[in-house]
């Protein structure tokens, strides 16, 4: 075996925690490799001076300040709610966004931006665009009146048309 | 009979602050202790501590026992090192090693020679901080792995599932941390490999 293949167990060996397969392959090689060994015994050394760092103790007061923090802490309402605070501000969020996107998807279409008008969209569309519609149609309503009360006209003998049609504006004649 | 500590963070969950208080009593120490070996002094890591069981108590109520209680809280404190140490990287830049840390003297740092040994605990204390600024010394995660096999004596399984690393990810991390501190305390291992390799020898007949 070469020292990269022993080298991950080499500290557990050193401490005397290798599993056994692990302690018999690093063995095998320490038997063939003095580096290795040697570097073994350094470990060792590096571990006991380790030990010699002393442990220290908290401060006095530690736990006084401790206690302090928690009694510090807001208390929690029933069933814990102050736990969900962010998770309340992440829902309602959420909502909005769901509640503006709605709000969007139900806004009505712009003629004026190339949207075709359907005759459902002219059911909904609003009074202001009806009474543009009016307005634009004026002129042909006026001329209508003109030609229908136009004396000359009632000596005319009237054409055999059906009952129900209803005599059509000249719009050639009012666009003039 | 003692209760064991996820008996103790359930009591506490269950609205038993007497049991947060034992676990206070006992972990006290081991978290203020390795977070001291973790960072550059006794005052930040006593406040680290404080927020560790800060944080144990805070998580009281969504506490389930899924794993040991001592990795479940070490791992608080492995992350608020770590976070803690990556915070005030900046700060230790221009700092020399050889500078004194707070609250040491300000005498200079060097190893011992026989002839100056006219007082041991001064010798001493020079020797512990050499160790000590080596262990400083290596890379955070390293630094946590060195502190958590050494002096906290957990198990491979543990320390792993702190550093939320594979065990041989760890085992390799704590070779290449033994190969660092074996280069940086090499005056000291010098001096002291003589015995040790004789202890070893008469620990392992060969």
């Amino acid at each position: 075996m070469k020292c990269e293949d022993v080298e991950k167990g080499l500290i557990a060996y050193a401490h005397g925690l290798a599993a056994v397969g692990e302690r018999r392959d690093v063995e095998a090689h320490l038997a063939t490799c003095a580096a290795c060994r040697a570097r073994v015994g350094e470990f060792r050394v590096v571990s006991t001076l380790l030990g010699e760092v002393p442990a220290i103790e908290p401060s006095f007061g530690f736990d006084a300040r401790v206690r302090q923090k928690i009694a510090a802490e807001p208390q929690r309402g029933w069933l814990g709610l102050a736990w969900f605070a962010p998770q309340a501000r992440l829902v309602l969020s959420a909502a909005m966004l769901v509640a503006l996107t709605v709000w969007l998807v139900k806004l009505p279409a712009n003629p004026s931006h190339g949207t075709v008008t359907t005759p459902t969209a002219m059911a909904v569309a609003s009074p202001s665009d009806q009474d543009f519609d009016a307005v634009k149609d004026l002129g042909v309503l006026e001329n209508y009146d003109v030609v229908t009360n136009m004396d000359a006209l009632s000596q005319l003998v009237p054409a055999k048309a059906p009952e129900n049609q209803k005599p059509e504006p000249n719009r050639t004649e009012s666009n003039d | 009979m003692a209760r064991t500590d996820v008996q103790l963070m359930l009591d506490v969950k269950a609205g038993d602050d007497s049991s947060f208080d034992f676990l206070l009593q006992k972990y006290r120490s081991p978290l203020v202790n390795f977070l001291n070996r973790m960072v550059r002094d006794q005052a930040t890591a006593e406040d680290l501590a404080q927020e560790v069981f800060l944080r144990v108590y805070r998580a009281r109520k969504q506490y389930t026992p899924s794993a040991k209680f001592t990795t479940w809280m070490f791992r608080i404190a492995t992350n608020l090192a770590l976070n803690s140490v990556r915070d005030n990287r900046h700060e230790r830049m221009g700092v020399s090693l050889d500078a004194p840390t707070d609250g040491e003297d300000s005498a200079p740092l060097e190893l011992p020679a026989r002839e100056k040994r006219v007082d041991e605990r001064m010798v001493e204390r020079h020797r512990v901080e050499v160790i000590r600024r080596a262990i400083l010394s290596l890379p955070e995660k390293q630094r946590a792995a060195v502190v958590l096999h050494k002096y906290e004596e957990m198990d491979y399984d543990e320390i792993a599932s702190i550093l939320e690393c594979s065990e041989g990810a760890l085992k390799s991390m704590l070779f290449r941390a033994y190969e660092t501190l074996r280069v940086e305390l090499a005056p000291l291992v010098s001096q002291s490999a003589g015995p040790v390799r004789q202890r070893a020898g008469e620990r392992r007949p060969s």
